[in-house]
């Protein structure tokens, strides 16, 4: 079965690539395949600003149900996971990823001179650059820079999207943004588009080139991703949300033997100014359930330990509640991570304190670059420096 | 190979404006690109109208008679009344977004309205205040061909900048260095040619500027720090006006910013020798941009085969050249503002105080399919399927309510309120006037119709392969062969350039 289904990626990316690709790319087609135990990150990004306090919850401090007299969730309703320390009641099956040590908890991360603006705080997290600079690539987009040095097509990096993220976009290649594998194969296949790549000539100027290429790349990307996610459909029984059927299409595409290393999705928007209650719930409920199905189909096909999902969202809130049964723009946060093997479990760091806030804020404790250079290093096995542009710390939990 | 005057032509009214209006085909081979540009000039001389899309009721929630009187409205407004002056302001910016873009397709001020787009992107602002925003797009307009040092200071004064770049809160004893940083970094100097020290002195400069609530600038003397500075090498009392013009002092004011246009209007790729020539002179004339553009545009290397389709336009130039090509009614104006978003580009809403990036930038396989099959939506009114990223700054938590409004709609085709597209499913309501397109091409036999039309709507010297286009064209008449031909043409990487 294994041989048998090589064959067919290798005939099918040849083949049928070969029907259009130009010639100056086709040099560079190979069937690239990821080595199984190869490992895996799927980026869940919670925009909007999610509360990480009423996510996170410290169910035995004063401060924050003073602070919270609407919105502070009582240690009667959260998720336990300590005496100290419970989760969002929408969060269950969280806990039990918790109490079966497949989730790690990083408190506090943010970076200096936050930026209340959500495009721009957005901005500095997927560029990973400080907030008086201005990039305009993304981490995972430099990632794929370093992965897809002439290759054909960027599949090393995927966006379960209908927009690519900066954080996905490289200085010289960009991932792929696709709902889903059968939308972007129909829509990049319209004939004409075809036609129009096949009869390119490989001569042209430097700039039509480089839109060439770009065509060129989505198409054979298209092929390739639409082949195999009908490999292995993912079987298990996922819920009919947004997420849901995300977190099923990168289920498909893990178990199938495409190239990607890195999946990007969002959910939101997270920005509770108002009645946060509900609003928080309902996200979480679909985030729950979508992360439940995730975790039981990876382990039932034995990927879970190859697999780590990563949750962040662009800042926290404000401790204090507003008037409008909401919070406001904060800064520090905390991020999830999922995975059947994580070296270090639970509780990575003590939870904020808010004893020592700034102006109503929270500190940050770790800088969110020191949690890309410790994933690029440790688990997609890259060359971080490179990366980020810098050296940065180190973590220890994967 | 040689270029011929038609291309010349193209080539000036693609950069020096948003290219050819249909009308302007039939003296397109003729008349010389000097000719042109004179035009050009002639026609973007008068100063602009104030563009005023803010309601009364709008008018009325902010500008009161006077500013105390608007602090006690102000204290009695709830939390619920000043977010509902957001989104109200917020609409009316997506009303100013479409009648610029509007100028953009049908004013004859091509060049004016060209470098005021420059401009929006070189002074990038995402105040979230519709008076603002007019406010500072009035004054890019105005001086978008006049003297630089007026139009940095106006920006530098306007309410819009004050508040985005936080200088309401750079006061005595307590600095906000944010304006001075970025002031020196991207309005003037560039990286490099300052150091933290400049930063920290000038930001003592202009403490006490500030705006108040109507975006009438006012200098707050009790906040402002009347102490002794050193700002570069220059050492006395200096005010905000000081720092500037100790700024505009310095060549290389005159550098970055000639390298900024040329790198805009004529290649990406910069050339030292020509804009270091071209800096000498702005200097020289005292920054008038006027003569900036005039070396440019009548210089013999602009018209450089090298420079020619050379340049990636943006998302706003590739709406606004097609609306100009092809005139068209849009029923459902607002799908503009989805096509915006979806490729990037969204005017007012810039992705930083850096602007857009531009170039390459612009292009990722989800873009570039995208740009692609506009023609052929607005050709052919098909339904999309493209959903855009959602905007918090812009939502302002309200995504819920503005998705349960958008659900509980009429027919899509008759809602009112205009959106940036939340919804998948969408549409491009446009009817072209092709009566305006097709006279173009009376004369051309038959056999040189796919010829002639690729010689007008495509700027790159590489053709797209005919067989390829004549397959997908409708031969049944002359007029369905161009208008099929045209609309394929536009549907190609090639056209993606300028």
């Amino acid at each position: 079965m294994v041989i048998k289904r090589k064959e067919f990626i290798q005939i099918g990316s040849l083949a049928t690539a070969s029907l259009f690709l130009p010639k100056f790319l086709k040099a560079f087609e190979s069937p690239y395949r990821v080595p199984p135990g190869n490992k895996v990150l799927v980026v869940l990004q919670l925009s909007g600003g999610n509360d990480g306090l009423n996510t996170v919850i410290p169910v035995h401090n004063d401060i924050y149900y003073k602070g919270r007299p609407k919105l502070g969730i009582q240690k009667d309703q959260a998720v336990l996971l300590t005496d100290e320390v419970g989760l969002n009641p929408a969060l269950a099956a969280f806990g039990d990823l918790y109490h079966d040590g497949n989730l790690a908890i990083m408190n506090s991360v943010g970076y200096p001179n936050p930026d209340r603006s959500h495009f721009r705080s957005m901005d500095i997290w997927h560029s990973a650059s400080n907030s008086n600079e201005y990039v305009y690539s993304g981490w995972l987009g430099r990632y794929l820079d370093a992965q897809c040095s002439g290759c054909d097509k960027p599949t090393q990096a995927l966006e379960v999207d209908d927009v690519l993220s900066l954080a996905l976009k490289g200085e010289h290649n960009n991932g792929i943004a696709m709902k889903d594998p059968r939308r972007l194969y129909t829509t990049s296949h319209a004939a004409y588009f075809k036609d129009v790549l096949a009869q390119h000539n490989d001569h042209a100027e430097a700039p039509v080139d480089y839109l060439y290429k770009t065509m060129a790349e989505t198409l054979s990307s298209a092929d390739y991703i639409f082949e195999q996610s009908k490999l292995h459909p993912s079987s298990g029984q996922y819920p009919t949300t947004g997420l849901g059927q995300s977190l099923k299409t990168i289920s498909s595409l893990i178990l199938s033997d495409i190239n990607t290393k890195v999946y990007y999705v969002s959910l939101g928007s997270f920005d509770t100014h108002v009645n946060q209650e509900a609003q928080q719930k309902r996200l979480f409920t679909e985030m729950n359930d979508a992360v439940k199905s995730f975790v039981a189909d990876l382990k039932s096909n034995n990927r879970f330990e190859d697999v780590m999902l990563m949750t962040f969202s662009e800042f926290g809130r404000r401790v204090n509640q507003n008037a409008s049964g909401g919070t406001d723009h904060g800064t520090a946060n905390n991020m999830f991570f999922v995975s059947g093997g994580l070296k270090e479990k639970g509780l990575l760091n003590p939870m904020s304190d808010l004893n020592d806030l700034q102006d109503g804020d929270l500190k940050h404790k770790v800088d969110f670059k020191d949690v890309y250079a410790t994933v690029l290093k440790n688990w997609l096995g890259a060359d971080d420096a490179a990366i980020l542009g810098k050296k940065y710390n180190h973590l220890s939990f994967i | 190979m040689a270029v011929t005057t038609q291309q010349k032509n193209l080539h000036l009214l693609w950069r020096a404006g948003f290219g050819p209006a249909a009308g302007d085909i039939a003296s397109i081979a003729s008349s010389s690109p000097h000719a042109h540009w004179e035009t050009l000039v002639k026609a973007s001389a008068k100063q602009p109208a104030y563009i005023d899309v803010a309601d009364n009721e709008l008018k009325s929630m902010l500008m009161g008679d006077s500013e105390m009187m608007y602090a006690q409205r102000r204290q009695q407004l709830s939390a619920d009344q000043r977010r509902q002056f957001q989104m109200r302001s917020r609409e009316g910016i997506k009303t100013l977004n479409l009648t610029w873009m509007n100028q953009m397709i049908s004013s004859d001020q091509q060049l004016r309205e060209k470098m005021s787009l420059f401009w929006h992107g070189h002074f990038a602002s995402r105040a979230n205040n519709i008076f603002y925003q007019q406010q500072l797009l009035d004054t890019v307009r105005n001086n978008a061909l006049g003297n630089f040092g007026d139009l940095l200071k106006a920006v530098s004064k306007s309410a819009s900048m004050i508040n985005f770049l936080n200088n309401n809160q750079n006061r005595k004893g307590h600095p906000n260095e944010n304006f001075a940083r970025e002031v020196m970094e991207l309005f003037t100097l560039g990286r490099g040619n300052y150091t933290e020290n400049d930063i920290k002195e000038s930001a003592r400069a202009f403490t006490g500027w500030g705006a108040n609530i109507k975006g009438e600038f006012q200098f707050r003397p009790q906040q402002h720090d009347d102490g002794e500075k050193t700002f570069l090498g220059k050492t006395g009392h200096f005010n905000g006006d000081d720092i500037l013009d100790i700024i505009l002092e310095q060549k290389q004011t005159a550098r970055y910013i000639s390298q900024k246009i040329y790198r805009y209007f004529v290649n990406e790729q910069p050339d030292a020798e020509k804009t270091e020539w071209l800096a000498n002179r702005f200097y020289q004339s005292h920054y008038s941009i006027n003569g900036l553009v005039n070396d440019i545009f009548t210089s013999d290397w602009f018209y450089d085969p090298k420079n020619i389709g050379a340049r990636i336009k943006s998302p706003v130039e590739l709406i606004v050249g097609i609306r100009r090509m092809l005139p068209m009614e849009i029923k459902n104006e607002d799908s503009q503002l989805l096509l915006q978003r979806l490729l990037g580009q969204i005017l007012f809403y810039p992705p930083n105080v850096a602007g857009w990036p531009g170039g390459k930038n612009w292009i990722d396989s989800s873009t570039l399919m995208m740009r692609m099959r506009i023609p052929q939506l607005m050709y052919a009114g098909d339904v999309f399927q493209m959903k855009p990223k959602d905007d918090d700054d812009q939502m302002m938590g309200m995504k819920d309510r503005s998705e349960a409004d958008d659900n509980n709609a009429l027919p899509r085709n008759s809602r009112k309120g205009k959106g940036y597209g939340n919804r998948p499913g969408q549409q491009i309501l446009a009817t072209i006037n092709w009566n305006a397109w097709l006279p173009a091409f009376e004369k051309v036999s038959r056999e040189d119709l796919l010829t002639a039309v690729a010689g007008i709507v495509l700027q790159t010297n590489t053709a797209v392969n005919a067989g390829t286009v004549q397959k997908y064209t409708d031969a049944a008449s002359r007029e369905s062969f161009i208008k099929t031909a045209t609309i394929q043409l536009m549907s190609t990487p090639e056209y993606q350039l300028c």
